[in-house]
């Protein structure tokens, strides 16, 4: 049998693909095939390595090279030079933006370095698609560890390593387990909230997409735990290569006997099944989740009764999120002390975000509770894209808040973001530059919530349509200052009246914006100016007659005629006429068209 | 029973456990306001989706405000209801709603009836804010035989929907699409005459606004009564007298004949009859052929159809034709009294008075929406002239004297005219659940044994219990009855029965809660149960009253089958009184 | 639109129904089902899968018309879907979207009159290190501004 001298790992997620990964991986095997080396050295396709502004990643083992932008005709490259001759290429490698430098491994990338990886602990590492992977990475050894023992002992373990839920709420997981443990039932059901809809989040589908075995076993571990025989992964069916690699994994796992009958000769049955999402935010809701899983409207119902009481078809079900799960079987293994020395006081153990935006290294990164927004945009992002000033900083998507410069010493934690104004969520963390008006960015978000609001209850229904309205106006610049006011309460009363936690938090990108950019409400108000530029309606185009030499270009472009004026004669913009469509800008050569 | 101590507004309470905070309020007369949440105590129908927002509270503690109506009280909690946040998140939410609402109250059917109107006035809303330049949700009116919808005006409420899908099992309403466009419909929006709609018209009965109303056919007999070359005259049926006091004031469960008869006399009918008086018939028929199906049951027959369906209720055989077109041989064959009065007077009455068919209107009053729509069934009609012309609601005809200057409270005790007019207390009770089943039992039980009966109440018949079952000995055959209420429960006994596992000689069903008395064309219940249960009792005061109880008692009944008819069941009454139904089964 | 179904499109419903036991609690996917193999899920469609769940059609419709995922209309021959996530929004989509508004000559969830292509948004794709990200069926365009649109709708012509 020939060695393996050398692995090729070629990022296989959603984001490389797109950037034809796939097609990359067979030009690589291909070339290794030319040169003879395709029994030495193997490719394999991952999941994310969280680098997603740079891919497709190549990385290679066991040297640890970072290969980035790798594209399909770099292959014979790679294989001729780094494979046969060992001599790394260059042009491939990640340039630090500060020093200009090649960075030669991943070791040395501060996008790594300060980075703690749990849940994404094999994400790029492994092949997702095979379970003896994953297995070798100490995979289903923690459920064979809790099937030898007592259900109580696992849910204290859980409990004592501080775990809360990462789906936003921040719910300790080991209090969860306990009252589904508790309530007596023919018939329980554990069930994984893959329903991630946060616009500009992938952590779940990430971790699903790179390393599906791990939450399998997690949720193996909870039906251990609290008496459940049955498990249901709601998945987005927006998610077609995670919803492919959970059927392969779950396969796999059948067929290993980690699911079924008997699992591990322990006498404990456990099973699961796909149940797809169909397009509605709210269903990550728990209520509503599993009103959609029953084949209903996605509509939230009040709590109590809790799942945990009564769930999916009336019977005692224990909800918990991807990334919550993730974190289980490293907890059995290392020791509820390992994972409660991470964190902060409250918040124990690390968060999966992805961070996305205006930075530089737009990717998933996992960081220990209580890293600062800081560390994380300027050493880990890399800090803000196009050398602009930094402006804001929004957590927890829709219902999360803007943050603003003065709170990026904030440690990241659940007590500390909500403290802010603003709130953990699943993990979406998209940065803002000088040119993003806040009073657009929370249209933006509201925009959203009038699109996904179930429309049960009254304040969600109809008071995110009126907030959406009063943003719309004050865009425009009609907006008055008692407009402002009736926001505020508006968003207010949302919170306290709402039904579930989407509508609670619904008003979170205004209120916050309010709060901290209330100046900026006020110059689109006040001056009918948006400070950023960036709302259409507060634009105005003129002509600097000292640039233009009546070139007539512009004029010929404009489509409303908007633009008057004789050949050799600086141009004029009948603002009546004007529509703001910014052709004239694009094809002026001279500069001469100026945005006010 | 564990006991729960809390306070609410400073004041201590003990409760049940498992009591919400809305409930323990009302035990210390505070009557928190709320809008989507509905309890039918009486009936088991409760509508609590949590979804207005209106009922909130402050519980001291509590992040958020509790919504009353859906929040258990727990020991030792502190409840404030009136502080001025709670008064502001109130008012805002209102606020709200109203800003996606029409204003044209003036002119809405509900006005004055309205539960949003009220909950406005209570919580002292004076502006609507920015409604100026605020979307509204808008759709499509829709205009039935019996029932308008006008969603524009649909708050979400989600009683209708509760009602046809949870109650009557119906399933034409539901809530479609999402967020702000959403509202409750039939599939695709199409209208409900082409949905599996049954026009019990429940949804009517409980819709807070004027989303849902009925059809409004005041006009129609306004002008028939003006009309010189038209003989009017007027049915009304049993439930009628025990509601309409109610729109002008009176207590709930007084019944107000004597007034009606005098009020109608007044309106202008040429003629003031009685339904009852075609309820006696129908006695007649339907009991002949219940007794002949079971004789010839006894008698060895093994194709005869029991157990017979009663068929008085329009909405219930529309339910019928649709969901058990496998049984259509299985209802009784008699016309509901609306029609049976309908045939009577166009075939029978109207030679007597000189009158040629088509210049005699038949008017119906009825607590019903479904009539309207029974009375344009083809079947019912002669050459296009249908055997009821018009049918109105108990409310419709209030509004008629009302707008009529009639002071009905002052108004003298009046007799119906004879010869349809005269009626026994079996009759009255048709109104309430169970009516139809005690009326039949009393006059098939002395035509079957020849006996008398010693006891005319069968208590065991009556109650709002949905489903209810008894055994009546006659005389050593053993006749057993089923009767149901709300279309839920009709289904649940008809397909036991269509699996054979339940075996009756008779069912009755009527589609409404509490049976005709609380049907969609009676008075507002306001989601106050004990409104039914009053006029139910009123009916068997009534009947308790009257000096003859049993249907073939009616001396009236015995001179239309002496001069007319001939007997029961004859060639004659088999034309003009009894139908057959048809398999609508596509409609689902 | 009224559509006819043959004998054989019911029966395939009926297959699709069947494979879940006829179970109402299955009914988002018979509805996934359905909608891969027809595309879309006209009322026709609808009524044969309520008749065979045992439901109301109103509550397959009230589902349908819940989750965005479902359609009523045929998509185009190309199915252009743009990302609107937060990621794409702050890196210039909009600007995008009506650059391919403008280039399409239709609306977000119309079809334009050849049929051949439709145009959506999407929320998230989860490709945010190439926002903004386009989708025209199953191939992903990232890093886009208004200017590529021509190009890339190019290729399908």
């Amino acid at each position: 049998m020939v060695q393996i001298k050398m692995h090729l790992l070629v990022c296989g997620g959603t984001g490389c693909r797109a950037s034809e990964s796939a097609v990359l991986v067979e030009q690589l095997n291909h070339q290794l095939k030319l040169n003879g080396l395709a029994d030495e050295v193997k490719v394999i396709t991952t999941g994310c390595f969280g680098f997603c502004e740079k891919g497709p990643i190549v990385k290679v083992i066991p040297d640890n090279t970072f290969y980035t932008n790798v594209t399909p005709e770099d292959a014979e490259e790679i294989v001729k030079e780094h494979v046969l001759k060992g001599r790394k290429v260059n042009r491939l490698l990640y340039e630090d933006p500060e020093t200009q430098e090649h960075v030669s491994d991943s070791k040395h990338m501060e996008f790594y370095q300060k980075q703690v990886r749990i849940a994404l602990r094999n994400c790029g590492f492994i092949d997702p698609e095979n379970i003896d992977e994953y297995i070798v990475r100490d995979g289903y050894a923690a459920l064979g560890q809790v099937l030898a023992s007592d259900p109580k002992e696992t849910i204290d373990i859980i409990k004592k390593s501080g775990l809360r839920g990462r789906g936003g709420a921040g719910f300790p997981t080991g209090l969860k387990w306990e009252i589904a443990a508790g309530n007596k039932a023919d018939q329980k059901y554990v069930v994984c909230n893959a329903d991630e809809g946060d616009p500009g989040a992938f952590m779940d589908r990430s971790i699903l997409e790179g390393d599906p075995n791990s939450i399998i076993e997690a949720m193996a571990i909870c039906g251990y735990c609290i008496g459940a025989t049955k498990g249901l992964i709601y998945i987005r069916a927006e998610y077609p290569l995670a919803i492919h690699r959970l059927e392969i994994a779950i396969k796999q796992a059948r067929e290993y006997g980690l699911l079924g009958k008997d699992i591990l000769g322990s006498g404990f049955d456990f099973d699961i099944e796909l149940r797809l999402g169909a397009g509605a935010f709210v269903c990550g809701e728990e209520t509503a989740l599993i009103h959609s899983m029953e084949g209903f409207r996605g509509e939230p119902t009040i709590k109590p009764p809790f799942p945990a009481q009564s769930g999916y078809l009336g019977k005692p079900t224990n909800v918990n999120n991807v990334e919550t799960f993730a974190n289980v079987p490293p907890i059995i293994l290392k020791g509820w002390e390992w994972f409660n020395s991470i964190g902060s006081e409250k918040s124990k153990g690390t968060k999966v975000f992805a961070l996305a935006g205006k930075i530089n290294n737009v990717g998933l990164i996992e960081v220990p509770m209580g890293t600062t927004l800081r560390d994380v945009i300027f050493e880990i992002g890399g800090g803000i894209k196009d050398g602009k000033r930094f402006k804001a900083v929004q957590t927890g998507g829709p219902s999360g808040g803007c943050l603003t410069e003065q709170h990026l010493d904030t440690p990241i934690d659940f007590e500390h973001l909500a403290a802010a104004g603003s709130m953990m969520g699943s993990g979406g963390m998209i940065v803002m530059d000088e040119d993003d008006c806040m009073v657009s960015v929370a249209k933006f978000y509201l925009d959203f919530i009038v699109e996904e609001s179930c429309g049960k209850c009254a304040p969600c229904r109809i008071g995110s349509k009126r907030m959406h309205e009063i943003l719309e106006k004050i865009c425009q610049g009609k907006g008055t200052m008692e407009d402002l006011d009736y926001l505020e309460n508006l968003g207010k009363v949302i919170k306290d009246t709402a039904l579930c936690g989407l509508g609670q938090t619904a008003p979170n990108p205004v209120l916050s914006t309010l709060l901290y950019f209330r100046d900026e409400y006020v110059a689109h108000v006040i001056d009918k100016k948006c400070p950023a530029g960036q709302c259409k309606a507060l634009k105005s185009y003129t002509i600097d007659p000292e640039k233009c030499i009546g070139c007539t270009l512009c004029a010929r472009t404009c489509p409303t005629n908007a633009i008057i004026g004789d050949k050799k004669v600086p141009h004029v913009i009948d603002q009546s006429k004007c529509i703001k469509c910014g052709a004239c800008y694009d094809k002026c050569k001279f500069g001469a068209i100026q945005i006010r | 029973m564990d006991k729960i101590k809390l306070t609410i507004d400073n004041m201590p309470v003990e409760v049940v456990k498992g009591t919400t905070i809305f409930q323990a309020a009302r035990q210390v007369g505070i009557n928190i306001p709320a809008l989507c949440y509905m309890n039918l105590e009486h009936l088991g129908v409760e509508n609590r989706p949590g979804a207005c927002r209106i009922c909130v509270v402050e519980v001291e503690g509590r992040r958020n405000l509790a919504p009353s109506c859906s929040t258990d009280c727990t020991e030792g909690m502190v409840v404030k209801t009136n502080t001025p946040k709670v008064l502001n998140a109130r008012k805002v939410v209102m606020e709200l709603i109203l800003s996606n609402h029409p204003n044209d109250c003036l002119a809405c059917p509900s006005n004055n009836k309205c539960e949003l109107q009220t909950l406005a006035a209570t919580l002292g809303i004076r502006e609507i804010p920015m409604v100026e330049n605020a979307a509204m949700s808008t759709y499509r009116k829709d205009h039935s035989l019996s029932l308008q919808r006008d969603m524009d005006k649909c708050i979400l409420c989600r009683r209708c929907e509760t009602m046809c899908n949870d109650v009557q099992t119906v399933g034409a309403l539901g809530t479609i699409n999402r967020g702000f466009i959403s509202v409750v419909a039939p599939a695709f929006e199409q209208d409900l005459a082409d949905s599996s709609c049954v026009f019990c018209g429940q949804c009517v009965a409980v819709c807070p606004t004027g989303a849902l109303t009925r059809t409004d056919d005041t006009g129609r007999v306004f002008k028939a009564l003006a009309d010189p070359t038209k003989t009017v005259v007027v049915q009304t049926a049993p439930a009628v007298r025990a509601a309409l006091g109610e729109e002008f004031g009176i207590k709930p469960g007084t019944s107000v004949t004597g007034k009606m008869a005098a009020a109608l006399r007044r309106l202008g009918f040429d003629k003031v009859f009685d339904t009852d008086f075609a309820a006696d018939l129908t006695i007649m028929e339907e009991g002949t052929e219940l007794l002949g199906r079971i004789g010839a049951f006894l008698g060895g027959d093994t194709s005869v159809k029991l157990p017979l369906l009663t068929s008085c209720c329009p909405a219930w055989i529309n339910f019928f034709e649709q969901n058990y077109s496998d049984m259509l041989d299985q209802p009784s064959t008699a016309k509901s009294p609306q029609q049976m009065f309908g045939a009577v007077a166009k075939n029978y009455l109207a030679k007597k008075m000189g009158v040629k068919r088509e210049d005699l209107v038949v008017v119906s009053v009825m607590p019903c929406i479904a009539k309207k729509y029974e009375c344009t069934r083809k079947e019912f009609s002669v050459d296009g002239n249908p055997d009821v012309d018009i049918s109105i609601s108990t409310v419709e005809l209030a509004s008629m004297i009302k707008m009529a200057n009639i002071d009905f409270v002052s108004l003298p005790d009046e007799d119906f005219d004879h010869p349809l007019g005269e009626s026994t207390g079996a009759a009255v009770i048709f109104g309430a659940t169970g009516g139809v089943m005690e009326a039949a039992v009393r006059t098939a039980y002395e035509v079957f044994t020849g006996k008398t009966l010693e006891r005319l109440d069968f208590k065991e018949l009556r109650g709002f219990e949905g489903i209810r079952t008894a055994s009546v000995d006659f005389n050593g055959t053993t006749v057993n009855v089923c009767i149901a209420h709300q279309l839920g429960n009709a289904r649940k006994v008809m397909d036991g029965v269509r699996s054979g596992e339940l075996n009756f000689h008779a069912i009755e069903v009527m589609a409404c809660p509490g049976g005709c008395i609380g049907g969609a064309g009676q008075p507002y219940h306001l989601g106050d149960s004990s409104v039914l249960k009053a006029r139910a009792e009123s009916l068997y005061k009534e009947d308790a009253d009257k000096p003859l109880r049993k249907s073939h008692e009616n001396p009236y009944i015995t001179k239309l089958y002496e001069e007319f008819l001939g007997e029961p069941m004859s060639e004659l009454a088999h034309h003009l009184l009894h139908t057959h139904y048809f398999d609508k089964h596509h409609k689902i | 639109m009224k559509i006819e179904l043959h004998d054989s499109h019911i029966r395939q419903i009926k297959e699709i129904c069947d494979s879940f036991d006829n179970n109402p609690g299955e009914l988002i996917n018979v509805l996934h089902k359905t909608q891969n193999v027809f595309g879309y899920l006209p009322e026709e469609i609808q009524r044969v899968i309520a008749r065979n769940l045992g439901i109301p059609v109103t509550r397959v419709y009230g589902v349908v018309s819940f989750y965005s995922f479902f359609t009523m209309k045929p998509k185009g021959k190309y199915a252009v879907s743009l990302c609107m996530g937060t990621a794409c929004y702050v890196r210039g989509a909009e600007d995008v979207l009506d650059e391919l508004k403008k280039e399409l000559g239709i609306e977000v969830g119309g079809v334009t009159e050849d049929g051949k292509f439709s145009l959506d948004c999407l929320r998230c794709v989860g490709a945010c290190g190439l926002a903004p990200v386009l989708m025209i069926g199953e191939k992903v365009y990232g890093r886009l501004t208004p200017s590529m649109v021509k190009g890339v709708l190019a290729e399908y012509e």
